[in-house]
């Protein structure tokens, strides 16, 4: 049984090999006993793997063939913006002006640089509609705390110390409330409508002096613009507070519609997912902020600015919230992100939008007969399916997933947002064919009809990865979280 | 329009609409009250051609002076080092880098195992309990080890000594300004961290005590007897430390540490003008709940066979939403696949090689320096880094430095007072005796 199972790194580990190639020393040897403190010394080497070089490569290319990627297949997986990943970024990344450069050099000797990442920023404000933005946040959850610590601190500089409340509806994305709690706020959930919109009335009881600021994702995690975005703006302001949006859904509304029109005070970006990043298997991001003229005061240091055709780090500025981050961002990603924004254009970011919006419709449409569609109007970017029918016949929406993987596509993501029983929400993009949704579309129904017929086949599914489910209630009660020739035995015993 | 990244042609569009019941996309968007919408074209550059863009970024990056055509001089958190060239084959395979977060293990096990591997190997070096799967930078992570400390003891105060990276001190503040949380610095002494104003400074509300190993100056602390006045005092204590220095430096899970994080750049991650690099956090077992991020755990499938899933999921956001430990969700996944590959490749030796070479360039640099007449701060308890009196403004001797080509040490007087004309010079294994001869002669020769 064990034989099967893909080796560690450590397991094809042999004492002697190497995988390196390091320079003989030019300098005297020294004796590091002599020198440094005993105390200070390593008394036993670190148990790295000791491989070759093939080891090495032979062994991730195996782990590679164990992993779906985007350019492996669909991924629609529901506010995650799956779309292809452009190679001219990761060539323009690897540059060695721009991949070998200290960020601590002397800024006349990295203006290149600073050069694109002003451009950016100017490129981000007029997607935005926002007046100024900082590239500084690593990723979207660190954009959503950098710009709650700075409404925190606008609200403390006009002496309205009260406001210790965060509005979050309760469709909107986990790290929303998780963020409001790391910068010191207490999160009050919004509830919705019928209609799946943001319930006005509750909004209207919940807000008052103690609102530092409402978040809201716009088309929201259903998939659905908020229409009565103005009105809430209103309410929001009248009441003293900011409004907060949450960019993770910005590819539906490119050149449709700004958030800086709308309302909104504040504005985070995924740039690994609208503009391209890529993901990375989870990271890394970049989360660039957004902000109105009143909060440009309380942006992170340093701010990047522009004199007379010099591009200079501006330290001072005294409201400032402080450093975020050390440095100046994950400018490795944002540079990818210009390079797609400059091969995109007006015209081709206009057509992103219409073309992620018109797919997402057209599977929606050909999908509505198989499944509950909890909000029957026209979507944007995404939209939620419920398996509540399915349910009835003993197949869990969980069930219906893991058999897509046997079709070879990647699930949409499942028991999100929070207010559709058994969801899936699906988001296909626009780098996606007709023949891509229609053959995900064809294994859906198929689903749908097993479901009825042979609901085994569902339930037991996967059938064809190399791996079944996965005993996660094993992996939680007894934790390994590393690897010990010792932990190993175990886990064959057990 | 057409473009290459979308593959929908007029006909495939007609079609849909068709489908959908309706005449023209812009329906689709009638939703958007009239208000706010958008009806200009967007005020951005127009778009350029693959090779017309590849040529116009190639010449924005010219502008740049980079390490591969200057000798680099120039550490302070981020280093030159070798970079195994396999490195780059591995995170450029696209089932890696086009993947989102293994939230699916059956089609995930690629990305899952190498997290696992990662983490079994930052616990090798730190000799910590267990880590995570990566955090953004060591910056944040040093950040969220002090606000989880504050949470596990209950206390407010946070004690950070000076030769903590500044900018890294700036990040705890701003962390801990959100939750309320106070941050006191501990003087430094002769570059370390001055044991007997840390006495005076530990009391009951101090909730960890946070320094760097080595150091800011690249000065080896005396972490067991820091730990120990934490622990004496309830307080947590954190590390942040180089994890390439640990090839030759005792790690700090030996010497009492709670937590260790760091930055893991130093192994295969270019500097990329200060990120994306690779932030770690671990820590000891009765913190194992605690931590923030994303772990991978073991465990095995219905036939038996061994598999790897996210695990103990409960402390993170998109579970306990305003209850979570932290609110960090996207992390460093591509970079810690880096990074592993960079330990792997170094292995058991290498590990204990490239930090040995470090090392001893570094003392050679600090002799060649003092043999020159130059006063270098601190004994033999360095690591790659020196702090050096230039007798001269460090702005101008960069000045001359690049001129020669070479880029210079970081300018202590930008962070620190009273250290005027001080340099922290960095020598990494990549630095050549030729190259380390030609700083010691250009330094000399200003003073000429």
């Amino acid at each position: 049984m064990h034989n099967e199972n893909q080796p560690l790194i450590f397991e094809v580990s042999k004492p002697g090999r190497i995988g390196y190639s390091l320079t003989d020393l030019d300098v005297p040897e020294v004796d590091l006993t002599k020198l440094l403190p005993e105390t200070m010394v390593r008394k036993q080497d670190a148990a790295l793997p000791e491989v070759s070089e093939l080891d090495i490569m032979r062994h991730y290319t195996a782990l590679s063939n164990r992993n779906h990627g985007v350019d492996t297949g669909f991924y629609p997986l529901g506010s995650c913006t799956m779309k292809y990943n452009p190679k001219i970024n990761e060539a323009v990344a690897r540059i060695p002006g721009f991949a070998n450069i200290h960020p601590l050099q002397d800024e006349s000797t990295v203006q290149g640089a600073m050069e694109v990442a002003y451009d950016l920023q100017e490129h981000l404000c007029e997607i935005t509609g926002m007046d100024e933005v900082t590239l500084q946040p690593a990723a979207g959850a660190h954009g959503e705390w950098t710009a709650l610590m700075m409404i925190r601190a606008f609200h403390e500089a006009n002496g309205d110390t009260g406001r210790t409340k965060v509005l979050v509806p309760d469709s909107a994305h986990g790290t929303n409330p998780a963020s409001a709690t790391v910068a010191g706020f207490d999160t009050i959930t919004v509830s919705s409508d019928e209609n799946g919109l943001v319930d006005i009335e509750d909004l209207k009881a919940k807000v008052g002096d103690d609102t530092a600021a409402l978040m809201l994702t716009n088309p929201n995690t259903l998939g659905l613009f908020e229409e009565h975005i103005m009105e809430m703006a209103k309410i929001v302001h009248g009441a003293g507070g900011k409004l907060y949006y949450d960019g993770a859904n910005l590819n539906a509304v490119m050149s449709k519609a700004r958030p800086g029109d709308m309302g909104f005070d504040a504005v985070h970006l995924n740039l690994h997912k609208t503009f391209t990043g890529p993901h990375g298997g989870g990271g890394p991001g970049s989360g660039p902020v957004g902000v109105k003229k009143d909060l440009a005061a309380f942006l992170p240091k340093p701010v990047l600015e522009k004199n007379d055709g010099l591009y200079t780090f501006n330290y001072d500025v005294p409201q400032s919230i402080g450093r975020v981050k050390p440095f100046y961002g994950n400018f490795g990603i944002y540079l990818r992100a210009y390079t797609y924004i400059r091969s995109m254009g007006p015209d081709g970011l206009k057509a992103v939008t219409e073309n992620a919006v018109l797919n997402a419709n057209y599977m929606m449409r050909r999908l509505e007969p198989f499944f509950d569609l909890p909000y029957p109007q026209h979507c944007k970017h995404e939209f939620v399916l419920s398996g509540r029918r399915q349910k009835k016949l003993g197949v869990r929406t969980l069930d219906m997933a893991k058999r897509l993987l046997d079709f070879g596509f990647h699930p949409p993501t499942v028991y999100f947002p929070l207010n559709v029983e058994e969801g899936m929400m699906i988001e296909p993009t626009e780098t996606e064919s007709k023949e891509t949704l229609d053959s995900f579309i064809d294994a859906m129904i198929q689903i749908a009809k097993e479901v009825e017929e042979n609901p085994e086949i569902v339930q037991e599914a996967p059938h064809t990865t190399v791996i079944s489910r996965l005993d996660e209630t094993k992996a939680a009660r007894k934790p390994v979280l590393r690897y010990t020739p010792e932990t190993e035995e175990e886990l064959v015993k057990a | 329009m057409m473009h290459r990244y979308m593959p929908m042609t007029e006909a495939d569009r007609e079609e849909m609409l068709k489908v959908i019941g309706i005449s023209s996309v812009d329906e689709l968007f009638a939703d958007i009250p009239e208000s706010v919408r958008f009806t200009r074209d967007l005020a951005i550059k127009e778009a350029k051609s693959e090779s017309a863009l590849l040529k116009e970024l190639s010449r924005v990056a010219a502008k740049n002076a980079d390490s591969k055509q200057y000798a680099s001089f120039l550490g302070a958190g981020v280093y030159d080092h070798y970079k195994p060239i396999i490195v780059d084959h591995v995170i450029s395979r696209s089932e890696f880098y086009t993947a989102y977060t293994p939230y699916q293990p059956e089609i995930s096990q690629g990305e899952l195992q190498a997290i696992f591997e990662f983490q079994t190997m930052i616990c090798e070096l730190t000799g910590m309990d267990l880590a995570n799967s990566s955090m953004y930078d060591g910056g944040t992570a040093l950040a969220e080890a002090g606000t989880l400390a504050a949470g596990h003891t209950k206390r407010k105060k946070l004690l950070v000594s000076e030769t903590v990276h500044p900018e890294s001190r700036d990040v705890v503040r701003s962390y801990a300004d959100g939750q309320q949380i106070e941050v006191v610095t501990i003087p430094q002494k002769n570059g370390v961290t001055d044991i007997e104003e840390l006495k005076k400074l530990l009391a009951e509300d101090t909730a960890a005590v946070l320094v760097q190993y080595p150091n800011f100056f690249g000065q080896v602390e005396e972490l067991q007897a820091i730990g120990e006045l934490a622990h004496d005092n309830g307080a947590l204590f954190v590390v942040s430390s180089n994890p390439l220095a640990l090839g030759i430096l005792t790690p700090p899970g030996e010497l009492g540490a709670d937590i260790t994080v760091g930055d893991a750049q130093p192994f295969g991650i270019p500097e990329q003008f200060g990120g994306p690099h690779c932030g770690y956090f671990a820590v000891t077992k009765k913190l194992m709940r605690k931590v923030p991020g994303r772990l991978v755990g073991e465990t095995t499938d219905d036939q038996g066979r061994r598999g790897y899933v996210l695990t103990l999921q409960a402390r993170e956001q998109h579970i306990r939403r305003d209850k979570a430990t932290s609110n960090i969700c996207s992390n460093q996944a591509l970079n810690a696949l880096a990074a592993s590959v960079a330990m792997t490749a170094l292995g058991k030796t290498g590990a204990r090689e490239i930090a040995y070479q470090n090392y001893a360039k570094t003392h050679y640099a600090k002799q060649a320096l003092e043999n020159a007449g130059f006063s270098v701060l601190g004994g033999n308890a360095h690591f790659n880094e020196i702090v050096v009196d230039c007798k001269r403004p460090v702005k101008e001797l960069n000045k001359q430095l690049l001129g020669q080509g070479i880029i210079g040490g970081y300018d202590l007087s930008l962070t620190y007072e009273g250290m005027e004309n001080h340099a922290l010079f960095a020598v990494t294994e990549q630095r050549t005796k030729e190259e380390i001869d030609a700083l010691v002669q250009e330094m000399e020769a200003v003073h000429a």
